[in-house]
């Protein structure tokens, strides 16, 4: 090993060569570029844009193309180059009731005001491999008609709040101040603001498979997929300096809330409550289980007993971002031989110890033998 | 706009921070570390081509520009927060907010030393986290006449005399009690001219019979 | 866009001295004070993304970032070694972004950062030694939850190190760290030296120059002012010991030393050489030569060379 690192810068540039020409691939093939990236895997855009916590359909596809389609790797990039931006101010918060909507279904009531709008998704497709894809056929154009735009289009939990069934957001004054854990480290316990940050960063995989444990009764929380909705929203910026709003320009976000039952408790009646999920770009799967995973971390704010993963806001926001995840799993391939030398000299000198007793007690025995 | 009119505005507008912010911050940082990891030595700032608002210091404002920001409330001495020259310098180079109570700020600049607090009345940060407490930047006319004390801890080999002037009567023996709340206290950078020097809370202080 | 494609480059006007942006340095500036002012406690700080991954030392790259300066000359190791890969790449990370000069010579070196070692030659009052820290917390192999850990810090509450160092004594007749030996900082905090080895350790007790510390992934700095008392934790009938190797380094012949064990062939044979390769090239260079006489597998290394 002594040797073997000499030289080490060269043979870091030859990697470097390697990966960028098996990135290529075959050269015989075009080259993706980044629109054909952003225009038909926007999926993958979407998950980069949300764990990268960078809001850049170009940025993401050149990370998506630069990592060879690894999309952690790809988050990472977008994170890292987030790093390097000036930071000008935040944002008014969205408003997804007025939200151009592309899709909106609710699994808890037959039809409701504004109606279900199925919008594009792979929900009740036949998951066959579509061999016409595979022969670049192009696929038919949906139908289309006018229509007129909803100014509002009412969240579900908000039509249902009459009855009071549903909890009430709780009141927020407009200048209370939010969270945000790329300014200041996260600190136990977590308000609700800065872990549903931690949550629209995290790993939709370690969500999903957080959110499924809840459903398999590992912290079960009942829930029924209350609303999701996917459209553009505006996204608005208070300028200090001229005393008034300025549009910056819309986003695609989708949105999903839980209703779960609660039995009560001895401040709040029995009611549903919600679990709620957010992310930028099209991230269904992503918002449903961030929604179970928000649901379970409020145990201890709804006096539920906390005896699930889930549940416990330590472990979930501690391990839900694969940035920090992946460089710590991969940082084992980094040399550690200075540790594993002192743990040679240790466990040699343990078992040197180990085999002299069991050399002394050996003799005991004999001699008690021979008595 | 006129002449005039452009003089004027020219003649409101806070005077410029640092020539080269990137580097000119990062001498001034080094010069703070090494006062606060070597307590009671004197630490000389390069030169600094500031120019800011009597009866603000080169050194003190230094400090302010490499430190201060919108994430760092300040504190300010009562002639310092009534003067609207210098708060409008210190808001525009570094957005600082202003706090009133001293118990709130993560900066404390006192330029006149009669009106600095008691130091108790600064925040001195919970047992959990000792760290959100107040940094005092006390701007001193020098740092060798004045009431000597003998400084030990962490940073210094054996011991180390210090002095600076003026302080208060009662300065010395309330530093020696934020000393004693270690690992709470606040810390104290002093400031003269072009000159550093820092007593964190980690220093004892002894000597003041003297 | 064009602008943000030609950013992938790091030098140059696309990004700023030492890569973090002025805000970003003037955070970690202030925990560093912190820090200093209260050594051996865990200052936290809202750590960036750095364009290495974390574990791979972005708490030191960025507090040597936030300390660096043009005049500075950096010196870059990793297990003892300025030649490890990601010594390698870490250093022309700030040769790109900072320009400024590097070396392998401790004594040249004004910031040295480190990875799991001390070096070898005393350092001075004009150094500073940054560490990456992977776990900053010593306690956390015992209490996995930070709400815990911080409680116990705060109370001084450190009977649970005790007790699990005196479990090692139980079972083993010793204590049975070998690295990341915790250390009790000026008697108040106990502190994680980070994976040095333990015979680093006391090093670190009074040394004459700054010690910092930097945990990314975890958020936190921390510091050791020049001549602190830095104790690694013991017991008075099992007092602490350093690594004692039982040759010394096959090239150079020091002794009381920290050594890499070499494998040479595949029967197994090995030599035991200097971890801290600048240290064993200079006592080479002032003619001390060890049992091997040069290095056995420099041979191989020349031919490689020519190929």
């Amino acid at each position: 090993m002594y040797v073997a690192v000499k030289g080490g810068e060269k043979a870091i540039r030859n990697a470097h060569k390697l990966m960028a020409r098996d990135r290529r691939g075959d050269t015989n093939v075009p080259s993706l570029s980044l629109k054909q990236i952003s225009e038909q895997l926007y999926l993958s855009v979407s998950r980069v844009m949300a764990e990268g916590s960078l809001y850049d359909v170009e940025l993401a596809a050149l990370g998506i193309k630069q990592s060879r389609g690894d999309l952690i790797e790809a988050a990472f990039l977008m994170r890292a180059y987030r790093t390097t931006l000036p930071r000008f101010g935040y944002s008014k918060p969205i408003d997804t009731a007025k939200m151009l909507i592309r899709r909106r279904i609710s699994a808890t009531y037959k039809d409701l005001p504004g109606g279900q709008l199925l919008g594009p998704t792979f929900d009740y497709t036949q998951r066959l491999l579509d061999f016409k894809l595979a022969a670049d056929g192009e696929a038919p154009a949906p139908e289309t008609q006018e229509f007129e735009k909803e100014e509002v289009m009412p969240r579900v939990t908000d039509l249902l709040n009459d009855e009071g069934l549903i909890e009430q957001d709780a009141p927020i004054a407009p200048d209370a101040p939010v969270g945000d854990l790329t300014r200041e480290p996260l600190t136990f316990p977590a308000e609700r603001d800065l872990r549903l940050q931690n949550l629209a960063r995290g790993d939709e995989g370690f969500l999903l498979a957080l959110g499924y444990s809840t459903q398999r009764g590992f912290g079960r929380t009942h829930p029924f997929a209350g609303e999701i909705r996917l459209g553009e929203v505006e996204v608005d910026f208070f300028m200090e300096e001229l005393g008034f709003e300025v549009p910056l320009g819309t986003m695609t976000v989708t949105e999903c809330q839980m209703i779960n039952q609660f039995k009560g408790s001895a401040s709040a009646p029995p009611q549903f409550t919600r679990g709620y999920g957010l992310v930028p770009g099209q991230g269904e799967r992503k918002v449903m289980a961030m929604a179970l995973v928000d649901r379970s971390l409020r145990a201890e704010e709804l006096g539920e007993e906390i005896d699930s993963p889930t549940q416990d806001q330590e472990f979930v926001l501690s391990h839900s971002d694969n940035v920090q995840a992946t460089g710590f799993v991969e940082h084992l391939k980094l040399p550690h031989y200075v540790d594993f030398q002192s743990e040679l000299e240790l466990i040699r000198k343990v078992r040197k110890e180990w085999q002299e007793k069991r050399n002394a007690a050996e003799q005991e025995l004999v001699a008690e033998a021979a008595q | 706009m006129s002449t005039q009119a452009t003089a004027s505005i020219f003649a409101r507008a806070p005077a410029p921070g640092f020539s080269d912010p990137v580097h000119n911050a990062q001498s001034v940082f080094r010069a703070a570390m090494n006062a606060m990891a070597q307590p009671g030595t004197i630490q000389q700032l390069s030169d600094l081509a500031l120019t800011p608002p009597a009866p603000l210091s080169v050194s003190a404002t230094a400090l302010v520009l490499t430190l201060c920001d919108y994430d760092t409330p300040l504190w300010l001495d009562a002639d310092l927060a009534a003067n609207d020259v210098v708060k409008n310098y210190i808001r525009f180079h570094t957005a600082a907010p202003f706090v009133e109570s001293p118990a709130e700020a993560s900066f404390a600049l006192v330029a006149n030393t009669k009106r600095l607090p008691a130091i108790a009345s600064f925040a001195a940060g919970t047992s959990e986290y000792p760290d959100r407490s107040t940094t005092i930047i006390l701007m001193v006319e020098d740092l060798k006449t004045g009431q000597g004390v003998t400084l030990q801890g962490p940073g210094i080999k054996t011991e180390k005399q210090f002095s600076v002037s003026p302080t208060p009567p009662v300065f010395w023996q309330q530093m020696q009690d934020n000393s004693r709340l270690f690992p709470l206290g606040v810390d104290v950078i002093f400031a003269s001219d072009h000159q550093l020097a820092g007593i964190p809370r980690s220093s004892q202080i002894s000597g003041l019979e003297a | 866009m064009t602008n943000l494609i030609e950013a992938q480059d790091i030098s140059g006007e696309h990004y700023n001295f030492a890569y973090l942006d002025e805000q970003t340095k003037r955070m970690i500036r202030r925990a560093i004070l912190k820090g200093i002012a209260i050594p051996g406690y865990q200052v936290p700080f809202a750590a960036r993304e750095m364009p290495m991954p974390y574990g791979w030392g972005t708490g030191g790259v960025q507090v040597t970032a936030a300390v660096i300066g043009k005049d500075d000359c950096l010196k870059m190791i990793d297990q003892g070694s300025d030649d490890t890969t990601n010594a390698v790449a870490l250093r022309n990370f700030f040769v790109e972004t900072t320009g400024v000069g590097t070396t392998t010579k401790t004594k040249d070196a004004s910031i040295i950062q480190t990875r799991h070692r001390i070096p070898e030659e005393t350092l001075t009052k004009d150094q500073v030694l940054v560490y990456q820290v992977p776990i900053p917390e010593p306690l956390r192999f015992l209490e996995p939850r930070e709400t815990e850990t911080r409680k116990m810090h705060a109370l001084e509450e450190y009977g649970l190190m005790h007790v699990k160092l005196y479990e090692d004594i139980a079972k083993f007749g010793h204590i049975a760290t070998a690295y990341a030996y915790p250390v009790m900082v000026q008697g108040r905090y106990v502190m994680d030296p980070s994976p040095t080895p333990k015979f680093d350790n006391p090093k670190m007790d009074q040394m004459e120059a700054l010690q910092l510390f930097g945990a990314g992934r975890e958020k936190r700095i921390y510091a050791i002012p020049p001549h602190t008392n830095v104790v690694s934790l013991d017991f008075e009938d099992h007092p602490f010991e350093v690594t004692k190797f039982e040759q010394p380094c096959a090239i150079c012949g020091a002794e009381n030393v920290y050594l890499d064990e070499v494998i040479l062939d595949n029967d197994g044979n090995r030599m035991f050489v200097c971890s801290d390769s600048d240290f064993c090239e200079d006592r080479r260079a002032a003619g001390h030569v060890g049992l091997l006489g040069t290095n056995p597998l420099d041979a191989d290394k020349t031919t490689e060379e020519a190929e």
